[in-house]
């Protein structure tokens, strides 16, 4: 499923992401790859995204959590 | 004395910024890289034997070409060829930082890790065995703490100690594996068969990038005889897993990295629960964040504001008591031009740019406070759901809020944005935020032409009409100049932090240092141009403009009268003239153009200008005379059309300045500068004609 339908506190697994090459290496390079371990700190109702993944936060716009399947 | 150039790369909020500062101290140059919006810095450390060059590159979280940062930062490590590469890592959040190791092992340059905020590491219960991790990647890893100066000393001698070596001292290379390692080796040695081969050291590096399918590396070899083997690699990569290329290379490293911390670091550190989740409950909650966002903004304001004015009145004091003291070594009456330069064009212009100094200097103190915690990442956080409805990013709220204060101080807080489009979006329609200069102009014209109880409202229609517009562009720019350029949301919160007094006043200080410098440079030039604009040439006794009355040349005139003659006959009243066919159409004369052509030093100028053409001695916002003169030579509509004009059109003087300085070059300034001329005109036409149409021409 999406990432945007996790609900707050929940944990997933990240599978993949669909989106062009260059954004798939910026997820990459802050830890968002397939297999990664993640949390959804905060879903914002219909504003950004905060999850954790590697001990950091990384906030992202509601389109993208669209484009990132979890489970 | 011999120097080394050593380049300090690492992911943002990694403390790579507070380091630099502990190492450098004062002696820093901040600029832009030529043709880019990013910030250039490089200072000195003095060492018996050497001097240490030292180049903070932007911050990065790894070598991509996602972004210009990213770009910048790689182009100097491949280009530049630092002697020592310093890579700054983020001990308490290891794992995410080595990504970008992982990349500069790559690059055949001698190496240094740093494990900055080791103490948070600690505090953390992380225990990170500095040897082990030296060992498996072959370079020093020093372990510091950047805010307190701890292992400053320990990472000097590492970095001298591996400039020593001459080459032989190159860290370890990853081993991506038996899918990824073939395809490698045999593109390192296609790559060296090409007649103008990139240097030994970084074949693999060009290697793992065609492998990855890197857009620039592809270009930079689409015509070589390498773009057919990686074209083969990368999709021969994509059909034997089920993801592409770029992601197996990516996961390789990760592979790479969590052997490495699974030798070296014990312990792990706990997720959540930490003093940065309890803040963030409160300043990214969905109700109260918005909130506490405007509470802190207004705190920042009043503090630059109660603060600034009491330090700006003693700025304003000395710059006048300059004048003064200059003026007295003329005889009174005196007309010498010396005397005019020095007080009407350096000190008019100039000074009126450096009462501001103060505030400029508490502002940018208040952005470095709150970048340097990072609340800034929380307010674009709160600010983006409003701001993406205009494609605007949401860090973008906080420079154009400033933009109501002044222009200047609001596009060199651009620099918090991360992307070049928003950068240049922002930039570009600032301008478009009606700045406290105007004011003194609606002050004056509003109750000039419109009775009392109307001149609330178009106060606030002048002030709403320009924040649409500044929308309004900012959509149009992107669907336009910036198209295909979106980047998406798409940041990292980073951990509260306390920011050390070196990097506020460091951050304080060159941002001050930069403002002096353009005043001293570009607006004396500028301030000097429009003096002589508006003095010379000198008018004959007896000359009257055109369309007025000859006075005898036995009349001796008013002073206003005579000033006013002076400015018709200048070059500024000739241009104004000359533009009179542009003028026109908007229901103006020469006397606006004139008075326009002044104003560029600073918006408020125009009142001081109006004045004169006028011939209205002394004339400020709050001048009966002048609004009387004005009354009987233009109707309402006029009035309204040259409100809207001022609003819109021609940023001033500064403003061209600190946009070219800000975006990297004339190119972007000009078009600010005649694009909003452009619309203004436009507006005002439209507003001029069809208000005549409808018959609000008249009285």
């Amino acid at each position: 499923m999406p990432l945007a339908m996790l609900q707050q506190g929940h944990r997933a697994i990240l599978r993949s992401v669909s989106g062009g090459r260059r954004l798939r290496g910026r997820l990459a390079a802050l830890g968002l790859i397939p297999g990664a371990e993640i949390m959804v700190l905060r879903n914002g109702g219909g504003g950004p995204f905060v999850v954790a993944v590697n001990n950091a936060r990384i906030c992202l716009g509601r389109g993208m959590a669209m484009q990132i399947e979890v489970d | 004395m011999p120097s080394i150039t050593v380049a300090l790369a690492g992911n943002p909020n990694s403390g790579k910024t507070t380091l630099f500062n502990r190492l450098t101290g004062a002696r820093q140059r901040v600029g832009n890289y030529p043709g880019v919006t990013v910030e250039w810095k490089e200072g000195v450390r003095k060492t018996p034997d050497l001097d240490l060059h030292f180049v903070d590159l932007p911050g990065t979280y790894s070598l991509t070409a996602y972004s210009e940062e990213e770009l910048v930062a790689r182009d100097y490590l491949l280009g530049g060829r630092p002697d020592v590469v310093v890579d700054v890592v983020d001990a308490s959040n290891l794992e995410r930082n080595l990504y970008l190791t992982t990349e500069l092992l790559e690059l055949g340059l001698p190496l240094v890790v740093v494990l900055n905020m080791s103490d948070v590491a600690a505090q953390k219960g992380l225990r990170i065995d500095t040897r082990r991790l030296a060992a498996r990647l072959g370079c020093p890893v020093v372990p510091v703490v950047g805010s307190r100066g701890h292992g400053i000393d320990e990472l000097l001698a590492s970095v001298l100690d591996v400039a020593s070596r001459n080459g032989d001292g190159l860290p370890r290379r990853v081993d991506f594996g038996a899918q990824i390692e073939p395809h490698v080796a045999a593109l390192v040695s296609t790559l060296g068969d090409l007649d103008a081969p990139p240097p030994e050291g970084q074949r693999r590096w060009y290697a793992l990038k065609l492998i990855e399918r890197d857009e620039k590396v592809l270009a930079q070899l689409e015509a070589t005889l390498v773009a057919g083997p990686a074209a083969a690699a990368a999709s021969d990569l994509d059909l034997e897993g089920d993801d592409s290329s770029d992601i197996i290379v990516s996961r390789q490293r990760y592979a790479f990295i969590h052997q490495l911390c699974r030798t070296a670091v014990k312990g792990r550190a706990a997720a959540g629960g930490d003093l940065t989740d309890r803040i963030d409950r409160w300043a990214l909650h969905p109700v109260w964040g918005v909130p506490i966002f405007l509470a802190l903004m207004f705190g920042a304001f009043h503090l630059t504001f109660s603060l600034g004015a009491p330090l700006m009145n003693l700025m304003e004091a000395g710059i006048g008591r300059l004048a003064a003291g200059l003026a007295s070594l003329w005889p009174v009456g005196s007309e010498s031009p010396l005397r005019s330069l020095l007080l009407d064009g350096v000190i008019g212009g100039v000074g009126g740019v450096l009462v501001f100094l103060p505030n400029i200097v508490l502002l940018f103190l208040c952005i470095a406070l709150l970048e340097g915690s990072g609340y800034m990442a929380r307010a674009a956080f709160v600010m983006d759901r409003f701001m993406n409805r205009v494609g605007l990013h949401g860090k973008s709220f906080i420079p154009l809020l400033i933009g109501f204060g002044c222009t200047v101080p609001a596009i060199m807080a651009t620099r918090t944005l991360e992307t070049r489009r928003d950068r240049l979006v922002t930039m570009l329609v600032l301008p478009l935020m009606s700045c406290g200069a105007r004011l003194p102009i609606y002050s004056l014209l509003i109750p000039a032409f419109f009775p009392q109880r109307w001149q609330g409202p178009v106060l606030w229609v002048i002030y709403v009409t320009g924040i649409v517009l500044a929308l309004l562009g900012a959509r149009l720019l992107q669907k336009s100049l910036f198209r295909g350029e979106a980047t998406p949301f798409l940041m990292e919160l980073p951990p509260y932090r306390m920011p050390t007094p070196t990097s506020l006043l460091v951050q304080m200080s060159t941002r001050a240092w930069l403002y002096l410098k353009k005043a001293g440079t570009v607006i004396l030039g500028v301030s000097i141009i429009l003096w002589a604009l508006t003095s010379y040439p000198k008018a004959p006794a007896g000359w009257t403009p055109p369309g007025e009355a000859p006075s005898p040349a036995t009349t001796t005139l008013d002073q206003g009268t005579a000033a006013a003659h002076a400015m018709a006959y200048s070059v500024a009243g000739r241009l104004g003239r000359a533009l009179e066919p542009i003028l026109r159409p908007m229901g103006m004369d020469w006397r606006i153009g004139t008075a326009l052509i002044g104003a560029f030093a600073a918006k408020e100028v125009f009142v001081a200008q109006m004045g004169i053409v006028f011939a209205v001695a002394d004339a400020d916002e709050t001048s009966e005379a002048l609004r009387t003169r004005l009354r009987q030579a233009y109707s309402p509509l006029v009035g309204f059309c040259i409100i809207l004009f001022c609003l819109v059109a021609t940023p001033c003087m500064s403003t061209v300045a600190v946009t070219r300085q800000e975006s990297g070059g004339w190119r972007w300034a000009m078009l600010q500068f005649w694009g909003l001329t452009a619309l203004a005109w436009v507006l005002a036409v439209a507003v001029f004609q069809v208000g005549t149409l409808l018959g609000l021409g008249g009285a």
